[in-house]
Order: structure tokens, then C-alpha cells, then sequence
């Protein structure tokens, strides 16, 4: 075993209590391992300098990155991985992996690089095995006047692309095997420029494993950093990536490369910023004040997700009562149709303790998407907004609801749909943008999944998008409609004008359009929605189906692999 | 929409529906001695032409004698509590009252469309309009209420004086013309002396009411009034008067019938009042002696009986140090105020009134009306107690609970869970009244009801409202209508925690971060395998509160929490039930109940404690240290902008882009529910952008106008 250690003489032990209390825990962990073997003498000095070295390598080098770190107000991968997970569950993976040569790194300055990985482990969140990769290497800067982080946080791949691509990349077939979520803390400029080939290979070894494993067990990426080049790929194959404000960018190249290419002046923060990317892009699906704020929030949301596609939706204990009114409900509805109410009430209202953990809160936000339980057991809901643009689809919340529907199947997670939707949004932006296609993928979708999909149509629904919005007809299970429901192909107002051209008396006409289809009962007598209910017994209604449901199973016809729409 | 909304085949969904769930609670009305006689005639269908609280307090009533209700609405209230309770509902008109709750013709036609007998008003809106009076009786309907001669005689106020003096009532010194302009205010001020009261004739609770000690304020108190007369009376005539240092405010309920019988019904004192409008009311007041109940008793019933008054009213006196009362006001109609009369007399006065204007004589003599007990009432409004005392606040109730759990608890409320609170309307949301047989029991009660209150989705004065009844003054009984300016100088703050209640509220933190994290490991099934017993662990937490850090260890068997704060051993059980908004725990043994407002998974809780909320961040020591070197979020400076501080809309802009303009200047008029608010700068600068016109409507927190 060849260990390579900076070269260094001043470092001083970290402060950070986690850092330091994780250095112990791996050390502690090291020194068991090597205990617990039958040790012959020859390995007694092999065994010391393991450990002795191990200590040093953490101890010095993680001091002063702490230190430089501090600085930065950023930590190292160690401390958030310990917040991050159950406490004393951590294993270190790969610890002692350096460098495949030494002469691999050193920068124009004939300065050299010293590259640990200390990139991956696997713990326990709120006791779930979860497996961690793609965390940062450190790159250390190794100049005369001793050693000193240059801050420069490389993912995956570099500098070590041969061994450390190679661990890496046999953690995440280890999670695919024994079905543990994988998440990756993500801080990293993109491929080392010395590396060449090498860790354009690692990459793309990478980029192979998150796209076996998706679908097979949940992916994470948090962005804790600035993220470039190849980088950002892997956070954009995973299910959900997360940002931290105002620290975080994800962008294929920087503002300088920007400026030079195509003479944009652009920052970081609006070129590809936690803030471009929850509202206007929608690569990230939400974004946190901080770090820590991040991580606890990660702990959170991971709490509803299955260990693998396995694994059904989890089921925690439930203090809310399931046979819950929702008063609230019976008014919601604004008797005049053009008016808006905010779907998020709903929400709140019928799922438990009125906990939803949203999903692009800020993007596309004629659609809610997000995960919250019922009775204890994790669904994934989608809502039109009716707040939004009147609640209508549109090329984005298309394709945001479609993804979701496509997570919430993979992963056996039922899906509830509130329905108030007036229609797909109209006009040449969003016929030229190619809304035919990209709505296509919610309706594909909805008919795919074969999870529970219970819908609550609470008010309109009207043409192709009540097909689309989970109806009966794309194997809908349960399928409900409040007084105040309108099923029909178009609101009375328009329909009146096409059927009605040029006849006068266009009022009374919308009047009976009203009375014979803009409401339940068409859709009530056709079988279409199986009951009429009364919006407060929502949250009941829904319980008791979820609990018939927990058994569904459901098989598509076999095929190599649907061709959904891109 | 509207039209199959209102079909046949709609209602009928929704009748199918209408059990108790849609039917809103009617609440408890305690302590009548009334006996409701059913075989006495009386109306068959009365409608009322009003909304909200006093609306459905009416309804109970009129259900309890058996009459039909008919209910008016706007088009937003179609889905009111008021219009759910009655029998039949009539839209009557758009959101603004001027043309829905005060549209007379709307609601004329109404009447005869629904062929109603009689018409109660409530108060506010047209209860004290004598033109609708006149037209009720003009259309043969019974206007349940004072007739005509008495709204006007006693609706103005300047009459109404006059009148006071010749039925030998005690009245103040002041101007009894209609004050023409600001210079002719200023004069008859100097003439009075400072301070003066510069009020509208035809106006009531509060509304177009200004104070003024300075020829300045009173020029500026004169234009304000005028044009708060003028939207909320349709009358900008002014009076001015002396205004009386340090006054109680405390009026007497009268009761009479059409045959010249009347009663005195004791006081009710009003003095903790804020903008002029009362927050908290009691009855009887801890104030006055028998004598003087009496004297005032009868100086009510002396002026009642010299306009032929017939129904319930409010003779309003001012009472001094002295205990001399001066005539303040009558008001003509049944007061915001009237349940606390109502619990310590027995009587059912919208029950009399009804007797009353269907011609019977008064069933007591005023040797019957004792006082029996203590009775407080809470005005709970939708506003924000820490904008001067109260600033309209409007949204949706998204979690809305009474405490009618508690015995002696009377809660008057015309909303639901799920109901807005609009601009358009008094922002109002119920009447808490408590009722003891003595003061101190009344207040307990009151304590825990408020503690057990649970209002989500607006802004509410239960701090304020807490506060107040705790104060050592309040409970002493020594108030005035400065109370709250004289108490808090600076603007209430919420309650100030002491040192064992900041250890009992960063202990319950603590426990409730500790039960949830356990909760969240409770996997039900056995797909997960926990590699800790989290059992027997101890939690070492670090918890924000007010800028300071504590330190806790937080243990646990069971449901019983042991933390540890500062060398301080804390034993805390209950329920912890995390879906429920109350939570009642026992801290060393002593219960109370906590509620806790919000739980986020960064560790912010907020818990209201005494009324007032306080937000708390539990962190594991871990992700304590770590927060330390997170970078701060550097705030907005607001100094240079200026932010609507309430939802309302725009009256006036008095400055364009480029304009300077010096600190406390007024740059623009917001009116919210009737109130002029006069939006200032805090600096003195250059006007960069303005941001509103006059006739907008504007949202809290909205950019209004921003400075360079």
C-alpha cells in the first residue's frame, strides 16, 4: 500500500468540532480494522505507519483546508456529510486513495498538487443506508511557503482518474445492488485540464452509472459550489438536484469563456446562480439559504423517499388523523370561475400536518409538484395552479409535472392530482416552443404510471388537458369531482361561440351550455369520475383509498424501453 | 359560471351536503335567563342587513323564536358563514359596501322579493341611517330598531347635545355648529382651549375622529376627518369639542319599549381602546359605585325617554378621575359590545328588540336587572399588534379553531376555516367574551381561552389582547382610554419574557425538535432497519431565541422530556401531538398550553407562548457550530424605500420621481378598512421612483415609493 502524504510541516490540527471528531472516528475506525486482523510482527510496523500516517494526512492536511475552508465559509465534505447524516454511522470509503503518480499535478508555476480523496462514504440518514459519492477532491497547492488549500474543489475523476473513478464509481454500483439511495455533494470546476483524456473517461464513467442506477434507486445532487463543464452533468442526470444561495452555480462554461464566445458580460450568480435555476431554467429543483440550512432540509426530504424501486412509498407514524375534515375546503372554490384560488391551500389543507415539501416551487408555477403524506404514507402530488396563469399547461409546467409523475412511478410513490385546468395555453410562443410535444410528456407520463392515481377534480377541466390530468381514461383508480367541477371540452363562453357562430342570443345558449356540460354530472353518469364529494372529506376520502391501493400492481407490457417524447 | 352556480341542479349538490359539517357551529350563548316564548306571535321572516358576526348572532336568536332569516351578501360573502346560517340569501351587490351592504335599493328589493316582515340591522352599515328607516317603513316593513326621529335626533351630534342638555344629562363643553373650514376648527379650538376632539356629526365608532393639541394638528385633523366622513358617512360635517384628559369610557345599555317604558341595563366599560376603537370590554366596571350607576342609569333612560327612544341603545358618558360623566353619544342600535351586558343581566336584548318592535311592552322591571357575575370581552381582530396598536391584516384563515371547549366561553364570530378576511370589510374575526362570577375569574378564563385560540393565515391582536388582560394595571382596574399609548409609549413589543419563562419556552423547543426527530425515524413495517436504538440517548442542542444561544440537553423516557437548561432541570409531558396546532404540556407540573405555529426542518420553531409568538432555531450542537461560519444574508436597507405596511388602497400620492423630500414627510395616503393611514419617509432624500397611484390597490409589504 503506497500512501502519498503533502509535504508538509506547519499544519495545525482543525478546529471545526465535527472535522476534528471525524478525524477521530476514522482514525478510531482505521485502528479497529487493523486491530481486529491477526497482525503478525512484520505488519506491526506496517500497521503503524498506517495509522500514523492516516492521522497525519487528516489531522494536517483537513487543518488547514478547515482553515482555508472557514474562510471561505464553506466546509469540507467530511463535516457535511457528519451533519448531514445519523450520528456515529459514518464509514469512510476509499480513504487512503491518492495518487496514481506524483507527477501528475503541478501548475504553470512548477507548483505541485497533492490530490487526497477523501470523497466517499456511506451512512445512515434517520437509519437509511445511503451511499455518497461524488463528493469533492482536494486539490492541494504546494508552494514554498508551505501548504495552502487553492480552493480549487474537483469532482470526481481528476487527478486520480484511474483509481479514484474506479472507487467511485463501484460505490454506486454497490448502492444499485443492495438498493441505497445515492446523493452527491457537488463542488467542482470541471475537468482538470491536466488530467486530458483521463478524467474525461472518468467522467463519462460516471455519467454511465447515474444512468443505470436512475430509475433503480433515488439520486440526489447537491450543489454546494461552483460546478462547470462535465460536472454538471451528472447533477442534471440525477432525480433532483439541489442548490445553496448565493454559493452555488451550475454552468457548462463560466462567465469568462462566456465573454470571450459569444460577448456577454454575465456574473456567476445570473449566468447559472441557485436563482437562475429554480425559476428560469429549471435545472434545480430548489434552492436553501445556506449550507447547513441545506443539508438538514436534504435529511428532511429524503425521509420520503423509498430505498429503491423496491421499496414502496415509506409509511412513518402519524399523529394527524386520517379521517380528518377540511372544513376550509368547502369554500375554496370561488363561485365565479374566473377566479383564482391558490392550490397550495388545498394542499395544505388535506395532507398531513401540512407538511409539503415542494418541488421548483418558483418555476413553472401553474403547476405544483411536490412530496407530502397522507395518513403517514409518502404521495407525490401535482396540482394546477389556477393562482398562476389561470392553472393552464404550458411547454414548462409540461414538462415539470412530467417528470415528476415519471419519479413518483419509478419509485412506487402514489401519485394525487387536483385538477383545475382551463386548458393547454394557446398562442404562437407556445406552438412554435412545441407545447404539442412537450405536453405530450405529462399525458405519456400519467398513462404510463402504474402506481395508485387517485384525481380531485376541483373545479375546471376542460378539454385535452382533462385527459391529460390523470383522468379515468389513462387508468385513473379513483377518480373524484367536487360540486363545483366543470368537465367538459371547452368553457361555456367559447364553445357557445363555435357552436352558436353568428347567432344571437349568445347568453342564453352559454346558459344551457352551462346547465347540460359545464359540470359533474356528464362525467358523473359516464362512470368518468366515480363520485361527487363533498370537498371537506377530501383528506378521508383519499386515505381509505390509499389504504385499498397499497396493494396495486399493475404491469405494462414488456418492452425494451418506452419511447416517451423528448 | 354564476348561472349554474345559482341552478337548481347545483343546489341540489350542494343541499345533498348540507350537514353538520357545512353548517357552522352556532356557538354557545351563556347565561340567558330568557325564556324564548314560542306561542308569543311575533315575525315570521326577518331579514338582516348585515354581515359577518352580528349577522349570525342575530340568526341564533331569530332560530331560537322561530323566525325565518333571510341573509344579504355581497358577491364575495356568497360563501359566508352569515349567508350559510339563514334561511334564504340574497346577493344584493359587488365587494364595496357602498354599493352591496349599503345599496338601499338592492336590498329593498330584497325585502320584497323574499317578502320579509322585518328588518334588523346589526350594527354599522344602515343600522343608524334613518333614510333606510324611513323607506322600511314607507314599504310597511318593521325596522327593528329606534324609529326615525330618534336615529336623527341622536345620529347627529350636534342635535344630539342639545337634546342631552334639555333632558338634563351632564354634557361637555365644546362648539355645537357644524365647523365650516380648518381656520374656523382652529379658532373655536382656541376659543374651547387645547386639547379638542374634532369629530364627524354623523359618525360612530371612531371613524373621521381626531385628536388635536396644536393649531397644526388641528388643521390636519380637520382634513383627515372631513374625508374619512365624507367616504365612510357620506356627510363631511364636523364637530369640535373639549377633549377630556385621561377619560373611562363607560356607557350604559338602555332598553325601551314603544309605550314609553324604558331600563337601564348597567354600564359597559369600554376604556382600553386603540384609535379611539375598543379592544377590550367589561361589565359591570370595577370604576363606579352603585351611586353613580344609578345616576348615570337614569340620565340614560331620562334622555331615552325624551326622544321616545323604543328598542336597545348606548348612551355613551366619559367618565373622569372624578367620577363626573359627560355625555358623550347615543348610539341608536345594538352594540359590538352588547354579549357582556348580556351575561351579567340574563337577558337575550336581540330577542327584546324583536319584542320590542313587534310592539311589546318590556317584560322587566328595572328593579329585575341585577348584576350577577363578571363578563370581558376580546375584540380578536385580523391585524398586526405591532403597527401602532393594530393594523389591518388580510388573507385567508388557513387553520381557524374556538376555544368552546372551556366553560363560560362565548365566542361571536361570523367566519369559518377556509374564510377571507377582505379589505373591503371590518377586519374584524369574533368576539371572545369569558364569564366569571367574579372579575378574577373572568380573566383566568379569558388567559386560557385566548392561549387555546388557534387563527392561522392572518396577522391577529391575540398578543396585544393577552398582554392586556395580564397587565398589573388592567388587573388593578386602573385604565383609561390611554391605557395602551400610557402603557406602551413605545408601540407594544409582544410580551417580555422573563427568565423562567425563556427557560420553560427554550425547553418545549427543545422537546418538540427531540419528539419529531424521533418521530421520524417510526417507520411503520419492517423495510427499514434502524442502526441506533435512539431510545436512551441524550440530545445536546443548541436553541436561538432573541439573539441569545442557549445550551440544553434534552433526555427523554416516554412522553416525559427532562431538559436541562443552565444547571436547570425541566420536566415536561404531554401529548406531543406534532399535527396538532395546541399543544397543552406540563412543565414541572404546571400545565399550560403552548401552540406551535410553525416547524421547519432547519430547525425554526415557533411557538406562542403568552400570546406572542417567538421564533426559535434548534440546531444539534453540530450543525450550531457549523452555522456560526455561514455567511449572513445581508438585509435590504429600508430606509430608502418605502413599503406599504397593510393591504389597502392608494387615496393619494403627493410626490413624483425627483422630488425632495424631508424625513416624516407625508408622501402618500394608504386607506385600509375605512382608516387613512399618512405613509411618511424616514429620511430626507430624493424621490428615485414612486411606485403607486392614487386608486391602486395595494398588498402589504408592497414597494410604494423608493429614495436615491
Amino acid at each position: 500500500m503506497v500512501i502519498m502524504l503533502p509535504r508538509s510541516s506547519q499544519g495545525k490540527p482543525g478546529k471545526g468540532c465535527g472535522l476534528t471528531w471525524f478525524f477521530q472516528q476514522c482514525t478510531h475506525h482505521i485502528s479497529h480494522i487493523l486491530a481486529c486482523r491477526e497482525v503478525s510482527p512484520s505488519t506491526i510496523n506496517e500497521k503503524k505507519e498506517i495509522t500514523a500516517q492516516k492521522e497525519m494526512l487528516l489531522t494536517r492536511a483537513g487543518g488547514n483546508l478547515a482553515a482555508a475552508f472557514t474562510k471561505k465559509r464553506k466546509f469540507l465534505f467530511y463535516t457535511k456529510i457528519i451533519l448531514f447524516l445519523d450520528e456515529d454511522t459514518i464509514v469512510a470509503i476509499s480513504l487512503l486513495i491518492v495518487h496514481k503518480d506524483d507527477d501528475t499535478g503541478s501548475d504553470h508555476n512548477g507548483n505541485q498538487y497533492k490530490t487526497i480523496s477523501l470523497a466517499m462514504g456511506r451512512g445512515w440518514i434517520i437509519s437509511l443506508l445511503v451511499l455518497l459519492s461524488n463528493g469533492a477532491v482536494f486539490v492541494l497547492k504546494i508552494s514554498f511557503r508551505g501548504l495552502h488549500c487553492t480552493c480549487s474543489l474537483t469532482v470526481t475523476g481528476l487527478g486520480l482518474a484511474v483509481y479514484w473513478t474506479r472507487r467511485l464509481c463501484s460505490i454506486m454500483d454497490q448502492a444499485m445492488l443492495v438498493g441505497a439511495p445515492v446523493i452527491g455533494l457537488n463542488d467542482s470546476g470541471g475537468a482538470r485540464i491536466q488530467e486530458g483524456v483521463d478524467s474525461l473517461a472518468g467522467y463519462a464513467d460516471i455519467f454511465l452509472r447515474n444512468v443505470m442506477a436512475s430509475g433503480v434507486i433515488p439520486q440526489i445532487s447537491l450543489i454546494m459550489g461552483p460546478c462547470a463543464g462535465g460536472a454538471v452533468y451528472s447533477p442534471a442526470l440525477t432525480d433532483f438536484t439541489f442548490m445553496v444561495k448565493d454559493t452555488s452555480y451550475l454552468f457548462i462554461t463560466g462567465p469568462d469563456v462566456v465573454k470571450s464566445v459569444t460577448n456577454e458580460d454575465v456574473t456567476q450568480e445570473q449566468l447559472g446562480g441557485a436563482k437562475t435555476h429554480t425559476s428560469v431554467s429549471g435545472v434545480a429543483h430548489q434552492a436553501f439559504e445556506n449550507d447547513v440550512d441545506a443539508l438538514l432540509n436534504l435529511r428532511d426530504f429524503f425521509n420520503y423517499l423509498p430505498l429503491s424501486n423496491k421499496d414502496p412509498a415509506p409509511v412513518i407514524e402519524c399523529h394527524d388523523p386520517k379521517d380528518r375534515l377540511c372544513p376550509g375546503l368547502d369554500i375554496i372554490v370561488p363561485l365565479e370561475s374566473t377566479k383564482a384560488f391558490d392550490m397550495l391551500d388545498v394542499v395544505h389543507s388535506i395532507v398531513d400536518e401540512r407538511k409539503f415539501f415542494e418541488i421548483m416551487p418558483n418555476y413553472a408555477r401553474n403547476i405544483v409538484v411536490g412530496f407530502a403524506r397522507m395518513n403517514g404514507r409518502t404521495v407525490g402530488i401535482v396540482g394546477n395552479q389556477p393562482k398562476v396563469a389561470s392553472g393552464c399547461l404550458d411547454i414548462n409546467s409540461s414538462v415539470k409535472g412530467a417528470r415528476f409523475v415519471r419519479f413518483c412511478d419509478a419509485f412506487n410513490i402514489p401519485i394525487i392530482t387536483f385538477v383545475d385546468v382551463p386548458g393547454f395555453l394557446p398562442g404562437t410562443a407556445q406552438e412554435y416552443g412545441g407545447i404539442i410535444r412537450h405536453g405530450a410528456k405529462l399525458l405519456y407520463s400519467y398513462a404510463e404510471a402504474t402506481v395508485p392515481k387517485i384525481t380531485v377534480i376541483t373545479r375546471k377541466a376542460y378539454g385535452g388537458a382533462y385527459d391529460v390530468m390523470s383522468s379515468k381514461h389513462l387508468r385513473g383508480d379513483v377518480n373524484y369531482a367536487w360540486p363545483t367541477a366543470e368537465v367538459a371540452v371547452m368553457g361555456a363562453k367559447g364553445a357557445v361561440q363555435i357552436i352558436f357562430r353568428g347567432k344571437k342570443n349568445q347568453a342564453e345558449a352559454e346558459a344551457e351550455y352551462v346547465e347540460k356540460f359545464a359540470n359533474p354530472f356528464p362525467a358523473a353518469v359516464r362512470g368518468f369520475v366515480d363520485d361527487i364529494i363533498q370537498p371537506s372529506t377530501t383528506r378521508k376520502r383519499i386515505c381509505r383509498d390509499l389504504e385499498v391501493l397499497a396493494s396495486k400492481k399493475q404491469t405494462n407490457p414488456w418492452k425494451k424501453h418506452a419511447n416517451i417524447p423528448l | 359560471m354564476m348561472a349554474y352556480r345559482s341552478s337548481a341542479a347545483f343546489q341540489g349538490v350542494l343541499s345533498a351536503f348540507k350537514h353538520v359539517c357545512l353548517r357552522p357551529r352556532c356557538g354557545v350563548i351563556c347565561r340567558y335567563s330568557t325564556v324564548y316564548d314560542t306561542d308569543e306571535k311575533t315575525f315570521d321572516k326577518i331579514l338582516i342587513a348585515n354581515r359577518g358576526e352580528i349577522a349570525c348572532r342575530v340568526m341564533k336568536t331569530c332560530k331560537k323564536m322561530g323566525i325565518n332569516t333571510v341573509a344579504i351578501h355581497s358577491d364575495v360573502d356568497s360563501n359566508a358563514v352569515h349567508v350559510k346560517m339563514a334561511d334564504e340569501a340574497v346577493c344584493v351587490g359587488p365587494a364595496p359596501t357602498s354599493q352591496s351592504y349599503l345599496n338601499m335599493d338592492a336590498i329593498m328589493a330584497a325585502i320584497q322579493q323574499t317578502g320579509a316582515q322585518a328588518v334588523h340591522p346589526g350594527y354599522g352599515f344602515l343600522s343608524e341611517n334613518k333614510e333606510f328607516a324611513r323607506r322600511l317603513a314607507a314599504g310597511g316593513v318593521t325596522f327593528i330598531g329606534p324609529d326615525t326621529y330618534a336615529i336623527q335626533a341622536m345620529g347627529d351630534k350636534i342635535e344630539s347635545k342639545l337634546i342631552a342638555k334639555t333632558a338634563k344629562v351632564n354634557t361637555i363643553p365644546g362648539y355645537d355648529g357644524v365647523v365650516k373650514d380648518a381656520e374656523e376648527a382652529v379658532k373655536i379650538a382656541a376659543e374651547i382651549g387645547y386639547p379638542v376632539m374634532i369629530k364627524a356629526s354623523a359618525g360612530g365608532g371612531g371613524k373621521g375622529m381626531r385628536i388635536a393639541w396644536n393649531e397644526e394638528e388641528t388643521r390636519e385633523g380637520f382634513r383627515f376627518s372631513s374625508q374619512e366622513a365624507a367616504s365612510s358617512f357620506g356627510d363631511d360635517r364636523l364637530l369640535i369639542e373639549k377633549f377630556i384628559d385621561n377619560p373611562r369610557h363607560i356607557e350604559i345599555q338602555v332598553l325601551a319599549d314603544k309605550h314609553g317604558n324604558a331600563l337601564w341595563l348597567n354600564e359597559r366599560e369600554c376604556s382600553i381602546q386603540r384609535r379611539n376603537q375598543k379592544v377590550v370590554e367589561e361589565a359591570p366596571s370595577t370604576f363606579l359605585d352603585p351611586d353613580t350607576r344609578r345616576k348615570m342609569g337614569e340620565q340614560a333612560v331620562s334622555l331615552a325617554k325624551t326622544v321616545k327612544y323604543s328598542s336597545a341603545g348606548t348612551v355613551e358618558f366619559l367618565v373622569d378621575s372624578q367620577k363626573n360623566f359627560y355625555f358623550l353619544e347615543m348610539n341608536t342600535r345594538l352594540q359590538v359590545e352588547h354579549p357582556i351586558t348580556e351575561c351579567i343581566t340574563g337577558l337575550d336584548l336581540v330577542h327584546q328588540m324583536i319584542r320590542i318592535a313587534k310592539g311589546y311592552k318590556l317584560q322587566h322591571k328595572q328593579s329585575d336587572i341585577g348584576i350577577n357575575g363578571w363578563a370581558i370581552e376580546s375584540r380578536v381582530y385580523a391585524e398586526d399588534p405591532y403597527k401602532s396598536f393594530g393594523l389591518p391584516s388580510v388573507g385567508r384563515l388557513s387553520q381557524y379553531q374556538e376555544p368552546l371547549s372551556f366553560a363560560d366561553v362565548r365566542v361571536d364570530s361570523g367566519i369559518q376555516e377556509g374564510s377571507d378576511i377582505s379589505i373591503y370589510y371590518d377586519p374584524m374575526i369574533s368576539k371572545l367574551v369569558t364569564y366569571g362570577s367574579t372579575r378574577a375569574e373572568a380573566l383566568k378564563k379569558m388567559e386560557n381561552a385566548l392561549d387555546n385560540y388557534v387563527i392561522r393565515g392572518v396577522a391577529h391582536n391575540i398578543p396585544l389582547l393577552r398582554a392586556i388582560i395580564v397587565h398589573p394595571r388592567f388587573v388593578s382596574g386602573d385604565i383609561n382610554t390611554k391605557f395602551l399609548q400610557e402603557v406602551y409609549p413605545d408601540g407594544f413589543k409582544g410580551h417580555v419574557l422573563t427568565a423562567g419563562g425563556r427557560c420553560d419556552l427554550l425547553a418545549t423547543a427543545a422537546a418538540l425538535y427531540v419528539a419529531a426527530q424521533l418521530r421520524s425515524q417510526k417507520f411503520l413495517g419492517n423495510l427499514r432497519v434502524s442502526s441506533v436504538p435512539p431510545e436512551t440517548r441524550c440530545w445536546e442542542l443548541l436553541v436561538e431565541l432573541e439573539k441569545g444561544v442557549y445550551m440544553l440537553s434534552v433526555s427523554h423516557s416516554g412522553q416525559n422530556y427532562t431538559v436541562e437548561v443552565d444547571g436547570e432541570k425541566v420536566v415536561l409531558s404531554g401529548e406531543w401531538d406534532l399535527a396538532s396546532p395546541l399543544l397543552p404540556i406540563a412543565i414541572n407540573g404546571k400545565y399550560r398550553t403552548y401552540q406551535c405555529l410553525q416547524r421547519s426542518a432547519s430547525g425554526e420553531i415557533t411557538l406562542q407562548y403568552l400570546g406572542t409568538s417567538f421564533k426559535l432555531r434548534v440546531l444539534s450542537k453540530l450543525a450550531a457550530s457549523l452555522s456560526k461560519h455561514m455567511p449572513e444574508k445581508i438585509p435590504e436597507d429600508t430606509s430608502s424605500i418605502l413599503r406599504s405596511p397593510m393591504p389597502g388602497s392608494v387615496v393619494a400620492v403627493s410626490v413624483k420621481p425627483g422630488d425632495r423630500v424631508a424625513e416624516g414627510q407625508e408622501i402618500c395616503v394608504i386607506e385600509a378598512m375605512k382608516m387613512q393611514n399618512s405613509m411618511t419617509v424616514a429620511k430626507t432624500g430624493k424621490v428615485k421612483s414612486v411606485h403607486c397611484k392614487a386608486g391602486d390597490t395595494v398588498g402589504e409589504g408592497d414597494l410604494l415609493v423608493e429614495l436615491e
